[in-house]
Order: structure tokens, then C-alpha cells, then sequence
């Protein structure tokens, strides 16, 4: 297997084309533009490539859409403002069913915030973001190797629940560069059925996301709920670093997730037992492996790059057995391991206490 | 023996529409089905309705379709054009949807001259939604959002499709007809053979504008609807070919 020293926007776009992704659309938009840039270089050479440059975000999305429904694998990138405006065209293709992989390297929010890293689209990810009742399963890589591993991986779950799957990463994972080995791609396994292609001499078919009918659209939204519930209850992935003694977890995803890990290595020279729990997964969120986890650790830091998201989440899975604190920098902000390592520090030390 | 003189066309399907009396769209839709018989191209035609009321256009079209999300119909027919360059794509929208919310998305694939079809329905009112002022209603119209009549210093201008996307050197064909007679339709599927025509040789993007009428919305009987196309609305959107460089493409293409 040959390794590449690549920044992370270009592992992307390499992942993807490897994967199998014929058709990319995209607008451009700092800190993802190398990813738009390489996919116009490479996705052309690829055969049966396509890749176009879109008027908006708004027309990148429905551009993806219509490819996938015509049975291409499919991908769009952008970057917080920007995921913004495609929400329409996410729940659309949830509502539609339509597999493809949206690509957020999010920024400094709310409004058009700045350009760098942060990760404060949390709840946009998580909670579908665009409207009606629907989720789109969201990837959280933390190194260079995982956003390879888990673009590739993202094109598979799409195909396999036939929806929309997130890979949500910010300015510093897109940025950054990492030795990476591309893994052996799967062979695709999406059956023609769910493509429209022209009806040739049988039976026509239509994809839609309107029904008028109450009753119609209620028995689609539990459907997409049923679906949902199979991921939940498969397709969680999360990491456990340092956690078997620990006295405290970090709860931390993506870079945040990276600065914990430089925090905990500080923390534990000085004899501090601090472990890491880190989300892969954040819808489905991992919840009932932080709830087992609960049983070992009663202590938990929340630690994001935000004001307090996946906050939420972690609440949630512990529903009040385990006491919680919170360090939060958002709108662009990067902590270092030693800003963290102190925060840690004192909680650890119970001189400060902030019970979420 | 028996001769048939009309019938069906076999791309539309057996059911009854959903449309006002009066209302254009069905008359289009037939005389598309017509025309995606004639030119037998029903198994590689793929269409993408809009939102409004033509959004249950699958409930009639036998070919493939998706529903695009209001405005979007170019963005995702570019989509699956660029996908299966050898499918037959359309896009039908009407007047908020391509001239308003799909503004964008309409220009800029006509100025990628994606090799496409639209087809344009303007009836110069939101139909659907039950009559609001439309980017293409006229000055001094009476819309449910215009109750004293458009006035350019409060709402601007018609919006003239034909001619804007004329100018743009990515289209290939673009011509308005109106279906409020028995020659304008026989005219309005002529324009619509054409224009499939042209994104089967390959030779870019092509749009039918149709002036139809919206007798519910207008507040008017279906034959003062015909009329008035006549006497008012031809006059701000006059029909015609506002682009035909068929032939020139071809030639280019031959070279």
C-alpha cells in the first residue's frame, strides 16, 4: 500500500474518486476550495467523470440529486454558510431517498463568521438542518487517514440506507496535512431499481417528495423513521482513549477531539487519570456506549470548538448519572492542549464546577 | 374500416386532470406525450416537474420523472443530463418557478448551454398558491399580491424570458407560442418538436415559452382567458423565435 502526504481537502476529493464518485458539484467557498479545485482536476480525467462548477450551493445540491437519481455516485462540498443554503436540497433527497455525500469543512459561524476552524454546524448536522423529520447521518474524522477511510465508507452507507450522509470536518481538518493510505475501495452495491434511467419498454417510474395525501406522507415519514431507528441501532462508531482508569472522559469530535488527545498526554504526565471519548459517529450518536462508559467514569468534560452543541447529546445519553463540564471556543477559535490541560486540570481538581 | 384519427398518445397515461378548466397545462402535456411518441423516445425521455400545479405532471407523463424543489428543475436536469448524456432531459416549470425562485438555476443552464429542454409556462399568475403576483404578470394586472394592479414603481417589470435568455450565446433555441387556439397549439407542439429535436442531435439547450390560460386565477371565463392572451398578454410577450441557431450548430458540430 503506497502512502501520501496530502492535506486533508485533497484526501477528500481523492477518497471520493477512488470510492467511485462519478459526479461532483460544488461552489467555491474558504476553507474548502482545494477540495473543489482537485476534484475539477481529477474528476474529469476519471471515466464517465463529471464535475461542474455550480451558479450557488442551492444549484450544487440539486445537481448532485438529479445524478444520483440517475444513478451516479454523487458528492458536493462546502463550508458552513454555504451547508446553509443546500438544506433544501438535503431534505429533499431525504425525502426522496437519494444517496450522496455532502462534505461540510465547517468555519467560524453564526452568519458569514470567518474562515476558520470551528464547530459550531453541530446541531445543523445532527438534527437533519433543513426542514420536516428527517436525519442524515453524520462522520466526524479526526486525522487525515480517517477522512480517506470514512469518505470512502460514507458512499456505502449512502447507498445502503439510500440517503444523504455528512462528513463534517472544519478549516483545520481540511487544512492539515497527514500521511494517508488509501484503502481498497468496496465494489458498489446500489440496485438499478432506484435509478431513473429512462423506462425503456417497461413501466415508468418517479421519484417524489411530495405527497399530498396525509395519511400517504405520514406512513413515508415513519418509514424514513424506521430507517432511522436501523442506523441508530448499527451504525454507531466512537473511540475510547485512555478511558479504562480514568477518573475524568473528555467528550470531544474531530479536532477538538485532537487538542484533547495533546491535553490528556499533559494531564497524564502529571498523574491525572483523563481518558477521551471520542464521537466518529455523531448522528447516530454514540449514546449508549458513553452511557456504559458512565458506569466506569463519573466525571465528564464536554469539550468543543463551539458554545456548547454536542452538549446536548451528551446530556442526554447520561441523563444525569455522571456530572458534566463544558470548555467551549467558539466562532473560529482554536484552543492549544495547554489551554485545555488547565481547564481539565482544575476541573479534575473539583476547584471548579460547572454541573451541566 | 375503421381510421383513427385521434387518439391517446401511449406517453400519456390514462388519467383524468387534475387541472382547472380551461388551464393550459393539460394541453401541453398532450401535445408533449405527442410529440415523445412521434419521435418514439419515450424509453430514454426523463422529465423533472416543478412545484406548482404542474408538480403531478408524473401522474400523466408515462416517462421517468423527478420532482425538483421549486426552481431547481435546470440544476437537476443538468444533473442527470450530465449523468446520461444520451436520455432525453426536460425540465417544466412555470413563471415563478423559472423567472423568480429558479431564476439562477434557469440562466446558468442555458448559459452552460446544457443540452436540455425547457418548457416554459407562463400564465402571468402563481396558480397553485392561488394567485399571487408572478414575475411575469403584467403592469396594472390584478393579482391577489398586486389588489390595485402591478405597478412597476412598487413591483417592476414583466419578466420577458424569451428575450433575456435569447441574448445568452450558450442557448440554441428559444421560441414563445401560446396554446388559446387550435393554430396556436398545433404551433406551440411544432416549437416542442423542434426543441427536442434539437437536444437529440446534441446541439444544446433549447426552451419553449407557452402563454397559457389561468381562467381560475385570472377571474375570467375560459373564453374572455383566450382572448385576453390575445389582446393583452401577446402584446407585452409577443410570440415568435427569439433564437433558432439550429443550423449553425449543426454545421459546427459537423465540422
Amino acid at each position: 500500500m503506497n502512502k501520501f502526504l496530502m492535506s486533508g481537502n485533497f484526501i477528500i476529493g481523492e477518497a471520493a474518486i477512488r470510492a467511485g464518485c462519478r459526479f461532483y458539484a460544488g461552489y467555491p467557498i474558504t476553507p474548502q476550495n482545494e477540495l473543489t479545485e482537485y476534484m475539477a482536476e481529477h474528476m474529469r480525467r476519471a471515466e464517465g467523470g463529471v464535475f461542474l462548477q455550480s451558479e450557488s450551493e442551492v444549484a450544487a445540491i440539486n445537481m448532485i440529486a438529479g445524478a444520483s437519481a440517475a444513478g451516479a455516485r454523487v458528492m458536493t462540498s462546502s463550508s458552513s454558510p454555504g451547508i446553509s443554503l443546500k438544506q433544501e436540497g438535503i431534505s429533499s433527497m431525504a425525502a426522496c431517498e437519494l444517496p450522496g455525500v455532502i462534505v461540510n469543512i465547517m468555519r467560524g459561524g453564526p452568519g458569514l463568521g470567518n474562515i476558520r476552524p470551528s464547530q459550531g454546524d453541530y446541531f445543523q448536522a445532527t438534527r437533519g438542518g433543513g426542514h420536516g423529520d428527517y436525519r442524515t447521518m453524520v462522520f466526524a474524522p479526526a486525522t487525515c487517514q480517517e477522512l480517506a477511510d470514512l469518505t470512502m465508507d460514507a458512499f456505502d452507507y449512502a447507498d445502503k440506507y439510500r440517503t444523504p450522509v455528512m462528513i463534517l470536518a472544519d478549516g483545520m481538518m481540511g487544512q492539515m496535512m497527514e500521511p494517508v493510505i488509501f484503502k481498497k475501495p468496496k465494489p458498489r452495491q446500489y440496485p438499478e431499481k432506484f435509478m431513473l434511467r429512462g423506462a425503456g419498454d417497461g413501466k415508468s417510474k418517479f421519484i417524489r417528495g411530495l405527497l399530498l395525501d396525509p395519511i400517504d406522507s405520514e406512513e413515508h415519514n415513519w418509514k424514513l423513521a424506521r430507517k432511522y431507528e436501523v442506523i441508530v441501532e448499527n451504525e454507531t462508531r466512537h473511540e475510547e482513549h485512555l478511558c479504562d482508569d480514568a477518573d475524568l472522559a473528555i467528550v470531544a469530535y474531530g479536532t477538538a477531539a485532537r487538542i484533547a488527545k495533546g491535553a490528556i498526554k499533559r494531564l497524564q504526565d502529571s498523574g491525572m487519570k483523563v481518558g477521551l471519548f471520542r464521537p466518529i459517529t455523531l448522528w447516530p450518536f454514540p449514546e449508549m456506549k458513553l452511557r456504559a462508559l458512565s458506569e466506569k467514569v463519573k466525571r465528564f468534560l464536554v469539550f468543543e470548538m463551539s458554545t456548547g452543541q454536542m452538549l446536548d447529546d451528551v446530556r442526554l445519553a447520561l441523563q444525569g448519572y455522571a456530572q458534566i463540564d463544558f470548555h467551549g471556543r467558539p466562532g473560529g477559535a482554536v484552543p492549544t492542549p495547554a489551554e485545555l490541560a488547565n481547564v481539565v486540570a482544575r476541573v479534575y481538581s473539583k476547584k471548579a464546577q460547572t454541573v451541566y | 374500416m375503421v381510421k383513427i384519427v385521434s387518439q391517446r398518445p401511449k406517453s400519456l397515461k390514462d388519467k383524468i386532470f387534475h387541472y382547472c378548466p380551461g388551464c393550459g397545462h393539460s394541453i401541453v402535456h398532450r401535445i408533449m406525450c405527442e410529440v415523445i411518441d412521434e419521435m418514439d423516445i419515450r424509453g430514454i425521455t426523463i422529465g423533472v416537474p416543478p412545484a406548482g400545479c404542474a408538480v403531478l405532471a408524473y401522474n400523466y407523463f408515462d416517462v421517468d420523472m423527478i420532482e425538483a424543489p421549486h426552481g431547481r428543475g435546470p440544476a437537476m436536469a443538468s444533473g442527470i443530463k450530465r449523468a446520461l448524456p444520451d436520455r432525453i432531459v426536460f425540465s417544466y416549470q412555470g413563471d415563478g418557478d423559472l423567472a423568480a425562485i429558479g431564476i439562477a438555476e434557469s440562466f446558468h443552464a442555458a448559459n452552460r448551454g446544457e443540452n436540455i429542454t425547457v418548457i416554459f409556462i407562463n400564465n402571468a399568475v402563481y396558480g397553485m398558491t392561488g394567485g399571487q403576483m408572478a414575475p411575469t404578470t403584467m403592469l396594472n394586472q390584478r393579482t391577489t399580491t398586486s389588489p390595485d394592479g402591478r405597478k412597476q414603481s412598487l413591483d417592476g417589470y414583466p419578466v420577458k424570458v424569451s428575450e433575456i435568455f435569447s441574448q445568452l450565446p450558450g442557448t440554441t433555441y428559444i421560441e414563445r407560442c401560446m396554446v388559446n387556439s387550435p393554430a396556436g397549439v398545433n404551433k406551440t407542439k411544432k416549437a416542442i418538436r423542434k426543441a427536442f429535436q434539437c437536444q437529440r442531435d446534441g446541439l444544446g439547450f433549447s426552451l419553449v415559452e407557452i402563454l397559457s390560460p389561468c381562467p381560475t386565477n385570472w377571474k375570467m371565463n375560459t373564453i374572455d382567458s383566450c382572448k385576453w392572451i390575445d389582446d393583452v398578454m401577446s402584446n407585452v410577450f409577443p410570440p415568435g423565435v427569439f433564437k433558432d441557431d439550429i443550423k449553425a450548430r449543426a454545421t459546427e458540430a459537423a465540422v
